[in-house]
């Protein structure tokens, strides 16, 4: 079974919740999908067994030796990323898009495409079972699809290593990579806070389950911060027929945890975020082969 | 005819692929000869536009049918165009042979 | 395009979202419009943006921000193929067998590769396609916010943002709410600014995010500064951080119930709270003076 954990933004305590549910399974696959900013391993500290290179696109690159400073590429990139300057031609990395054109069109094939490859995804083991991440180097673009090779490395590890349940950390906001976690999972938990920029995030994201047919349901993290809209937010929740599985308090345990490279449920088990995010896993794995513990 | 299903490996053993597009194998089986061969997906590791280079790669293979467990909103027009049956499973956990099976 | 100079350029940003980054930046923004700045804030955050939930303002322009897709002519077509080989983003759907070729607009990057592939026969022309809007909001004369707004399912933000900073020439100070991450949406906003000020949180995945974003400006060569948002939980580790790499620690902000609750409800805190106003104004003060004068020389 595959749960993934997703909020509408960043910030609004996603991966504690995450962190947490880990820590309730006897033995789990942890996908840290988050791949623009990976930070589950910082608490789990997993000893890694498997290192591997993402290519996530080309850049164009001049050979200075070949190249004449014809200048007969400019023209040709319609995105601003060759310059002639004191009659040389140069190529911005930055502004490339990887099209290739310039390489095609070049007189003196004085320009080639390189792999950017600074981004990775690792695997190992954590005290809780195994555990899959990604992490795209800054800049570098294509974040769906690492997050596709995250997934596919963590179901294959769960079949080989017999472990029933797959948890997915997405991440924020709605666009291609937190598509590429979403599709296909089995339960989607979005995680939100009592703002009125929170509320917009969770429709959106919302939004985005329903439009794939994926059973849903929403925690809301820090209700205490402000009560009136965290009961906004589940009147909304009750007339989307959405499950609030959760309303948890503010509580400076859940940052003391992090510091102490802990979740919550392993660093207060008897604090009552512990126990409601307890409830709240048994109440979405309910009906699972395995659930939590 | 020829029946593509998209494959999570290359042998009648392992599980039908949930995602078209970024299948790793397609099984290509033909009705008349009963004959069964794996192709790798080469579209699966495009950094966009997974979906349609595959379709591209099936219609190529002459491919009439399709099984797999979901299909995008780029990909499904095409298929009809090209006049492409799809068949939707739900729930990977079918193996390639249980859905030959379906057509012997 | 004008050539006007740009105002002295601020880019606030965060390695995650959520660390109070659109907090700082419309705070900031607010406060310069009361120290009687022409100040513009651009929100750069194209997929989300949320800037102006908490700043407001009246419509005053909206510029559609496009790209050149091409069409294909079936009655020129050889189905030769040339366009699809040249076209490195899949955007060309072409089954030679089934005389099939079709554009995926969604997919084009509009490159043009595929019009120069196809120039010996001529069967491609070129139209505008929408890639987002560019909307212009204004608070009083000389205060404005741009807002950069992408088309839902556009693969890439980069040139509606790149629009919106362009467009932000008219005034002395431009204020950028950067996206989150260091993707490249966020490299394209901080390369356009003179200083960066990194909001972080003292916590174990606060670092780490910052110590990402602190090494990609330190790689393209951006001074910047840090805001610690939500002092007071987490560790001191951060501080040690600041001061073994001699990065200035721009603001502490302590975590604060009635903070939060500002916050949430769409409030901006230096409005409410003159102390505060006070603050953000020496923030800006110290920036300009260690970093506004060796960057307008150029
Ligand atoms: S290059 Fe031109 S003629 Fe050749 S297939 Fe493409 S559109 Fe048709
Ligand atoms: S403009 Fe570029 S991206 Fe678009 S279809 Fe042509 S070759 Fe492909």
């Amino acid at each position: 079974m595959e749960l993934a954990v997703i909020s509408g933004k960043g910030g609004t305590g996603k991966s504690s919740v995450s962190a947490a549910f880990a820590s309730l399974h006897e033995r789990i696959v942890l996908a840290d999908c988050d791949v623009d900013a990976a930070n589950l391993f910082l608490l789990f500290n997993p000893v890694n067994d498997e290192e591997m290179v993402f290519v996530s696109g080309h850049k164009a690159v001049i050979d200075r030796e070949k190249c004449t400073d014809c200048g007969h590429c400019v023209s040709y990139c319609r995105f601003d990323a060759i310059d002639v300057r004191n009659d040389e031609v140069w190529i911005n990395e930055i502004a490339c898009d990887g099209c290739e054109l310039c390489a095609r069109v070049c007189p003196e094939e004085a320009i080639a495409m390189v792999p950017e490859a600074d981004s990775r995804m690792y695997s190992g083991s954590f005290r809780k079972g195994k555990m899959v991440y990604g992490r795209l180097a800054p800049g570098e673009e294509n974040s769906g699809r690492l997050v596709d090779l995250v997934r596919k490395q963590a179901k294959e590890i769960a079949k080989k290593e017999n472990i029933a349940t797959i948890l997915l950390d997405g991440p924020p906001g709605i666009g291609c990579p937190v598509l590429s976690t979403i599709t296909g999972v089995d339960h989607v938990v979005i995680v939100t806070e009592p703002t009125l920029s929170g509320l917009h995030d969770l429709k959106r994201a919302v939004e985005l389950t329903h439009n794939y047919d994926i059973p849903t349901s929403v925690i809301i993290n820090k209700y205490d911060l402000n009560e009136a809209i965290a009961l906004q937010i589940k009147a909304y929740c009750s007339f989307e027929g959405l499950m609030v599985v959760a309303m948890l308090p503010f509580d400076r345990r859940v940052v003391e945890a992090m510091v102490h490279c802990k979740s919550i449920v392993e660093y207060a088990p008897d604090s009552e975020v512990s126990k409601l995010l307890q409830s709240a896993c048994k109440k979405i794995t309910h009906g699972w082969a395995v659930g939590c513990v | 005819m020829k029946v593509a299903i998209s494959a999570t490996g290359d042998t009648v053993e392992s599980s039908v692929d949930s995602r078209f597009g970024r299948c790793s194998f397609f099984a290509i089986f033909d009705t008349d000869t009963h004959n069964v061969k794996f192709i790798t997906n080469t579209a699966a590791e495009s950094s966009q536009g997974a979906g349609p280079a595959a379709v591209q790669l099936l219609a190529g293979n002459q491919v009439q049918q399709v099984v797999s467990g979901e299909f995008g909103m780029k990909v499904k027009p095409l298929l009809e165009q090209l006049s492409i049956k799809m068949l939707n499973l739900q729930n990977g956990q079918h193996t390639i042979l249980d859905v030959l099976k379906q057509f012997k | 395009m004008n050539n006007k100079k740009p105002g002295f350029t601020i880019a606030v940003a965060s390695g995650k979202g959520g660390t109070g980054k659109t907090f700082i930046s419309t705070n900031l923004f607010n406060t310069l419009q009361k120290y009687s700045y022409k100040v513009t804030l651009v929100d750069c955050d194209a997929e989300e943006p949320n800037a102006r939930q908490f700043t407001g303002g009246k419509k005053v322009s909206t510029k559609l921000v496009t790209q050149l897709v091409p069409v294909i002519d079936e009655s020129k077509c050889v189905y030769c193929g040339k366009c699809f080989e040249y076209c490195t983003y899949n955007a060309i759907f072409f089954v030679k067998e089934a005389r099939m070729i079709r554009v995926l607009d969604d997919l084009c990057h509009g490159c043009g590769a595929c019009t120069v592939a196809c120039e010996p026969y001529g069967a491609i022309h070129e139209k505008e396609d929408e890639l987002g809007t560019v909307n212009h909001y204004e608070i009083t004369p000389g205060v404005t916010v741009v807002e950069a707004r992408t088309k839902v399912g556009v693969h890439s933000s980069v040139k509606v943002v790149k629009e919106a900073i362009r467009s932000a020439y008219d005034a002395d100070v431009v204020v950028l709410d950067s996206p989150p991450g260091t993707s490249c949406p966020f490299i394209q906003t901080v390369a356009s600014a003179d200083f960066v000020v990194l909001v972080t949180e003292p916590t174990p995945f606060g670092m780490s995010d910052l110590k990402q974003s602190v090494e990609t400006l330190r790689h393209m060569g951006k001074p910047c500064g840090v805001i610690v948002n939500r002092a007071g939980l987490g560790t001191n580790e951060v501080y040690d951080y600041l001061s073994s790499e001699q990065l200035p620690l721009l603001m502490n902000i302590p975590f604060d119930r009635s903070i939060a609750r500002i916050y949430s409800e769409g409030n901006l805190l230096t409005e409410q709270d003159d102390g505060w106003q006070m603050q953000f104004n020496l923030m800006y003060n110290l920036i300009t003076e260690r970093y506004g004068i060796s960057c307008n020389k150029w």
